[in-house]
């Protein structure tokens, strides 16, 4: 039975759920209980922003907080992995990476093919991302290009608490390693959400409105912004079709392909820096596979090749919103038909 | 001397050495020729390092290696020809062509893989012994790594991280006295690589790594210890590598009289040979016999992964992921 939840309680609920299924799931990361060796709460803070909130108590010995060690925590987590365990792990922030990315980018992912086939690393890496929360160049990156650039890994970027649930049990059960990114500005989100163990599959995209006009494709945290700005448009007239990624690795190449081949229009919007991002790799993708059907050249809303700044007003220049969006796709949609 | 190892104890040892010996020795010629891909980093004069710590440990143990990783392999019985055929990048190769001799791995034997990045394969140990423990096992985990890696902060890390949650972890640096060409002596701020398991608060020893014995000993009370619940471990190891960094590596950065001494008095198995005959523990035909069977071993090796096919040009995108559509 669905019921309305918080993109952080459907986060929650997965892992709680897959951890009462499979006694092989476990969590580590920084304070994600809180208080480990204090005199005071045990399960003190339920991780940073509370996302693993209740766990340490439903789950003894098995919601691990670790040292604030990235390479030794997060190295452990993929040796585990290999040794027939399914380790949840949190790094608190993406940006973190930098500390242990040898283990991310030269272990996890690596092993299958290397070792010829016959790893299988069942490691999660659930990480908050994103700007928004003025946490300024250090704690607001998305990296999302970074990720997907890297072959033996699997990115997932879920935009509602529905796909957040249903992509977090999938990426749990999933035999790759994932890299599973949460924006810190949908944690408060509302939604339905069954109440039942339920998976979205990897790699399909989500048609969230359909239109003839222009195809918007974007994920995360850029969905409802795309939203917003193809409702306005419609009022002028302008039909967009919305497309949330959901994953950037596997990525739903035939679903973006199919939409612009029929609206001819294609306006990609991604809250990441410009070189060599989701942005450019799906503009590459149309222009190789679908040249022929574009009226228009394509448009790309991003974040300026800039870190992300701290104080507000500069924050909310950076981050794409929908009016540039909405600026975007009449740019390139024939002014004719708006009037 | 005095041992409690049985005959076919001792013998197994002395096979495990003599197989690491006479594979990284024939390498040696055959990288000259031109016919093995990449670059090799050769193991012989560690051979009681190996040898002395696996005599330990069981299948369900598990072990990282680093670059210079075969004679780890052979010891936690990985297959010799699977191993020889991965050097020389074929399909019958323990990983199908696709790892080289940085990457030999089976996992099916706990060898959760030779390692090219310096240092990498600490924490993932510390991961193994973390699964061993929450499945309840009494399996250990043992992370190989040299002097150079001694400085690398993932071995820091793993090194705290086994010693707070209590992980049956054994950590056994094999200070070989060279990170590549920059001397141990100038590189480790400390006297031993041992003294820094105190700022663990784990036990820390240093052994000669000449020794077969000594190595058995510290290895056999570290694997005990953490076995029985009690924690991490750090053995230093000292020896030598009779060989450059790399093939080709022509060791200028060395003092190549004191190599030469090593190799003519201190040899691991010389020494074996030495101190087994004399003690009247085994016979020196039992030992001449084995020597005989791994020569022929490694020929047959050989001539099988020259002939063996490469992998086929499918693999190329194959085993990337379990699955992905």
């Amino acid at each position: 039975m669905a019921r309305k939840i918080s993109y952080q309680q459907a986060i929650n609920e997965a892992m709680a759920q897959e951890m009462r299924r499979d006694e092989t799931v476990f969590l580590i990361g920084q304070d994600i209980a809180g208080g480990a060796g204090a005199p005071g709460e045990q399960d003190a803070w339920g991780g940073v922003l509370g996302v693993t909130k209740g766990l340490y108590h439903q789950f003894p010995g098995r919601v691990l907080d670790a040292p604030l060690s990235e390479i030794g925590y997060v190295g452990a987590a993929v040796g585990a992995a290999t040794r027939g365990m399914r380790p949840v792990c949190e790094l608190m922030f993406v940006d973190f990476a930098g500390c242990c990315l040898d283990q991310i980018l030269n272990q996890a992912a690596k092993f299958r093919y290397m070792f010829g086939g016959k790893a299988v690393t069942p490691f999660v890496l659930r990480a908050m991302y994103g700007a928004g929360l003025r946490a300024a160049a250090q704690h607001s990156q998305m990296l999302t290009s970074l990720w997907t650039h890297i072959p033996g890994l699997k990115v997932v970027c879920p935009s509602s608490p529905y796909d957040a649930k249903g992509l977090l049990i999938q990426a749990i059960r999933d035999n790759d390693p994932v890299i599973f990114l949460e924006h810190k500005m949908l944690y408060g989100m509302q939604g339905e959400v069954p109440e039942e163990l339920y998976t979205v599959p990897f790699g399909e995209a989500n048609f969230l409105r359909e239109g003839d006009d222009v195809t918007l494709v974007t994920y995360g945290r850029m969905v409802h912004l795309a939203m917003d700005a193809a409702a306005s448009l419609a009022r002028q007239g302008i039909g967009c079709e919305v497309l949330d990624l959901r994953t950037t690795s596997p990525l739903d190449e035939d679903s973006i392909l199919e939409s612009v081949e029929k609206t001819g229009r294609l306006v990609v919007i991604d809250e990441a820096n410009p070189r060599c991002s989701m942005a450019t790799d799906i503009s590459a993708l149309v222009a190789q596979k679908a040249f022929a059907a574009l009226k228009a050249p394509i448009e790309m809303v991003t974040a300026p090749h800039t870190p992300v700044p701290f104080t507000d007003s500069l924050e909310d220049l950076y981050i794409p919103n929908a009016a540039k969006i909405e600026a975007a796709v009449l740019k390139i949609v024939d002014k004719r038909k708006v009037a | 001397m005095t041992t409690h190892l049985s005959a076919e104890q001792l013998l197994h040892a002395y096979r495990v050495m003599r197989t690491i010996r006479v594979f990284e020795e024939r390498l040696h010629i055959e990288f000259a020729t031109g016919e093995i891909p990449g670059f090799v980093h050769l193991y012989a004069g560690e051979e009681a390092s190996a040898a002395g710590v696996m005599a330990h440990l069981r299948d369900d143990d598990c072990i990282s290696s680093n670059h210079r990783g075969h004679g780890h392999c052979i010891a936690k019985g990985v297959d010799v020809h699977g191993m020889m055929a991965e050097i020389y990048g074929k399909k019958t190769g323990v990983c199908q062509g696709k790892g080289g001799s940085m990457h030999i791995a089976d996992l099916s034997k706990g060898m959760l893989g030779a390692n090219g990045i310096v240092g990498a394969g600490a924490p993932l140990v510390a991961g193994a012994a973390l699964a061993a423990k929450l499945k309840g096992t009494d399996a250990v985990a043992v992370a190989f790594f040299g002097d150079g890696a001694s400085n690398e902060g993932a071995v820091f890390e793993a090194m705290n991280l086994a010693a707070i949650m209590n992980l049956p972890c054994i950590f056994v640096a094999e200070n070989n006295g060279y990170a590549e060409a920059t001397a141990s002596n100038w590189s480790v701020s400390c006297d031993h690589i041992a003294d820094r398991a105190a700022g663990f608060g784990m036990p820390g020893v240093t052994v000669d790594g000449f020794d077969f014995f000594a190595v058995h000993e510290a290895a056999g009370a570290a694997v005990a210890r953490a076995r029985a619940g009690e924690g991490p471990s750090l053995i230093e190891v000292k020896l030598t590598r009779y060989y450059g960094h790399f093939e080709g590596d022509a060791q200028t950065y060395r003092d190549m009289d004191e190599l030469k001494e090593m190799r003519e008095v201190r040899d691991c198995l010389k020494q074996f040979r030495d101190h087994t005959v004399a003690a009247g523990l085994l016979d020196i035909s039992q030992l001449d016999d084995i020597d005989g069977e791994v020569e022929r071993q490694i020929e047959d090796s050989v001539i099988k992964a020259k002939s063996d096919p490469k992998p086929p040009a499918a693999d190329l995108l194959a085993d990337v992921y379990v699955s992905y559509p």
